[in-house]
């Protein structure tokens, strides 16, 4: 019997649905299971950053710094590998340390000196992107056999589809954080403390301890989904993944998790970016759109969507104003 | 003293006032050129007064515990929509026409606010997700009307809006201060402000208690629509031109955390008009600052991020509770663990 807890994501992967199916019949070729791998393929690192951030949303925070993390990712990277000639092997495990530092800083400044997380990570996204101009404002573009072979490897599966390594990355990392969510104490810790922090304190719960681990792995996600950007791009620079944070907090909340912490889903935030995969698809299928009609219309089916997924959950007393 | 709310950031003000002074004694210099003040500090008033409109809207926003993500796309969609009238102009210079350009674009930025408003308060999405769909769309909106390109126009009149002066002040000034005041009279001469706070500290509880929650909440994202659009109107006539893709971006930024640094919760219910201005100051003072003291374009970022982060840090009690507790603990530390005892 499905919970009733469950509905928006059952909502959102039933719209999912419908606007593939709008998809499929308005534009030839568009129904086929490439598709579907080629969102989650463009897709990858979103999915990563997006989990990570579920996390931090559910503990009742937000985190801006993801997509300058990610860019900053790609810029250490970019310099090491290519200008100083570090191996790929030590790079990586460095980079995803160095992410997960920023966020633990961020976490503690936001715990122990009670800075709202807003402005604490808008410090840390102004710090992360000002730190990329600092190593290098041109692109760096990246030629090292390991990234080239990581980027060009298909996966070939059943019936000529493909996926790529970021690909298996991604769905790793939402397997993991499923069940880091959902069967471990830290999970459970974190919807304790968005639901409300004081009676998490109160309850003997280490609110400290947890809420720094809330922004360490949304750190580490956002520097893994820089790697899996490198991969991706490969290339290093300043400008990649500007205004990502709010793509990643706009499929959070399409998935279902709501901002005021203590509800939501790691597979709802999953779907929230497939949505959002549909939607660019969908533009680019369109082809002949200019500019700035892609960005209305990427508003109006965000609109749209929303407005459907409130209609169908209305019922929902539990969450009303 | 230290207990006001406006005394913190006054003190941030004042210290950055102090470094320029100290860096560059020239920054208070004042001159009068043909009955008009020149000097650093009246251009921080006067190029600070489009942020200083756009965060006193977000405040209110604030205040009911939400956030409105889409005043950088409604500054744009403003000035374009203005420059586009004045430049579709026979006569450009005509006081007619411009003011209907600006009516145009200020009836259209209020229009956008009850977009939200309607988002928010009828159909109850999360606000910072209701005004991202406009944020994303009315950027695209703004390059729709200005058909991607930069629209200049070349009207002395239109231009006196951003750039000219009134007495010997900017006339941007006067801007600000009026919406400043009808602000403050709005909300601390009348019940409204009440009305903001109670439903910012908890919107089901006000309804009960006969606030109409929905109206209130309408209002605040009506009224930030509205002060987004004047922004956009001086950014744009400063300039005498209107870019829909770079005009008033990541201005949503800045203004919450203008907001933020004049002492007012992102949990909302409480709010501070005064404080805000004196953020946004002091943000425009930074800017103004980094760029007299000649710091690097490549690291300007990396300067802003640490002063935020200064500033936040002083204005956190928990901050300064472990600095002033460090201090103590180094000088007397027998004394303190005998009297613990004791």
């Amino acid at each position: 019997m499905l919970k009733k807890q469950y509905l928006p994501i059952v909502i959102t992967v039933c719209l999912l649905g419908l606007m593939f199916a709008a998809g499929s019949f308005r534009y030839t070729g568009f129904f086929s299971l490439q598709v579907l791998f080629n969102l989650l393929i463009d897709n990858a690192f979103l999915v990563v950053a997006a989990v990570g951030m579920t996390f931090v949303i559910v503990s009742g925070g937000i985190d801006l710094s993801v997509g300058s993390m990610i860019a900053l990712t790609t810029m250490i990277s970019a310099t090491l590998v290519q200008q100083q000639g570090w191996p790929p092997a030590v790079v990586i495990p460095l980079v995803l340390l160095i992410g997960s530092l920023f966020g633990s800083a961020m976490g503690a400044i936001i715990h122990y000196f009670k800075i709202q997380p807003f402005i604490a990570t808008l410090a840390g996204m102004f710090l992360a992107r000002g730190l990329c101009y600092v190593i290098s404002i041109n692109t760096i573009t990246i030629d090292n056999s390991f990234y080239t072979s990581v980027a060009q490897t298909k996966i070939m599966l059943p019936g000529g589809h493909f996926i790529s390594i970021s690909v298996i990355i991604a769905l790793l990392v939402v397997i993991g954080a499923i069940y880091l969510a959902h069967y471990t104490r830290f999970g459970r810790n974190t919807y304790a403390i968005g639901g409300s922090e004081q009676s998490a304190l109160l309850m003997g719960l280490p609110v400290a301890r947890t809420k720094i681990l809330v922004y360490t792995f949304s750190g580490f996600c956002s520097a893994l989904a820089g790697v899996v950007f490198t991969f991706y791009m490969l290339s290093g620079y300043g400008l990649h993944a500007v205004g990502l944070e709010l793509d990643a907090i706009a499929a959070v909340v399409i998935g279902g998790t709501l901002l005021t912490g203590g509800f939501g889903y790691v597979l709802g935030t999953f779907f929230g970016v497939m949505i959002q995969g549909v939607i660019q698809t969908i533009i680019s299928f369109e082809g002949t759109l200019s500019s700035w009609w892609t960005k209305i219309v990427i508003g109006l089916l965000l609109f749209l969507f929303i407005v459907f997924q409130r209609l169908l959950s209305a019922r929902r007393s539990v969450h009303k104003i | 003293m230290v207990k006001h709310h406006l005394f913190w950031p006054l003190t941030v003000l004042g210290a950055l006032l102090l470094f320029n002074l100290v860096y560059s004694p020239a920054f208070f210099r004042i001159e009068l050129r043909n009955g008009q003040m020149y000097g650093s500090l009246i251009d921080i008033l006067n190029f600070g007064a489009p942020l200083i409109l756009v965060a006193i809207g977000m405040t209110l926003v604030i205040a009911t515990k939400g956030i409105d993500l889409s005043v950088g796309s409604v500054v744009a969609i403003s000035g374009a929509i203005a420059c586009l009238l004045i430049s579709k102009g026979a006569d450009q210079n005509a006081f007619g026409l411009v003011m209907l350009a600006v009516a145009v674009a200020l009836a259209l930025s209020v229009a956008l606010g009850i977009w939200n408003g309607l988002l928010v308060s009828v159909f109850g999405i999360q606000p910072i997700i209701a005004t991202l769909i406009l944020m994303v769309a009315g950027r695209g909106v703004a390059q729709l009307i200005s058909g991607g390109q930069i629209i200049t126009v070349n009207s002395e009149t239109y231009n006196y809006i951003g750039a000219g002066a009134l007495g010997s002040l900017p006339f941007a000034i006067y801007v600000v201060l009026i919406v400043l005041l009808v602000a403050s009279l709005l909300t601390r001469r009348t019940a409204l402000g009440m009305f903001i706070e109670s439903v910012g500290g908890n919107p089901t509880a006000s309804r009960l208690a006969g606030i109409r929650s929905r109206a209130v909440m309408f209002a605040v994202y009506i009224f930030c629509g509205l002060c987004a659009g004047v922004a956009g109107l001086l950014l744009s006539s400063n300039v005498s031109s209107a870019d829909g893709n770079n005009a008033g971006l990541w201005y949503e930024l800045d203004a919450i955390l203008a907001v933020v640094i004049g002492g007012t919760s992102l949990n909302g219910g409480r709010f501070y008009l005064m404080g805000t201005v004196i953020g946004a100051l002091i943000i425009q003072t930074l800017t103004t600052t980094i760029y007299i003291i000649g710091v690097r374009p490549e690291i300007t970022l990396v300067v802003k991020a640490f002063v935020v982060l200064i500033v936040c840090l002083v204005q956190s009690e928990a901050f300064r509770k472990t600095l002033v507790q460090r201090f103590k603990m180094r000088k007397y530390p027998l004394e303190q663990e005998v009297k613990r005892h004791a």
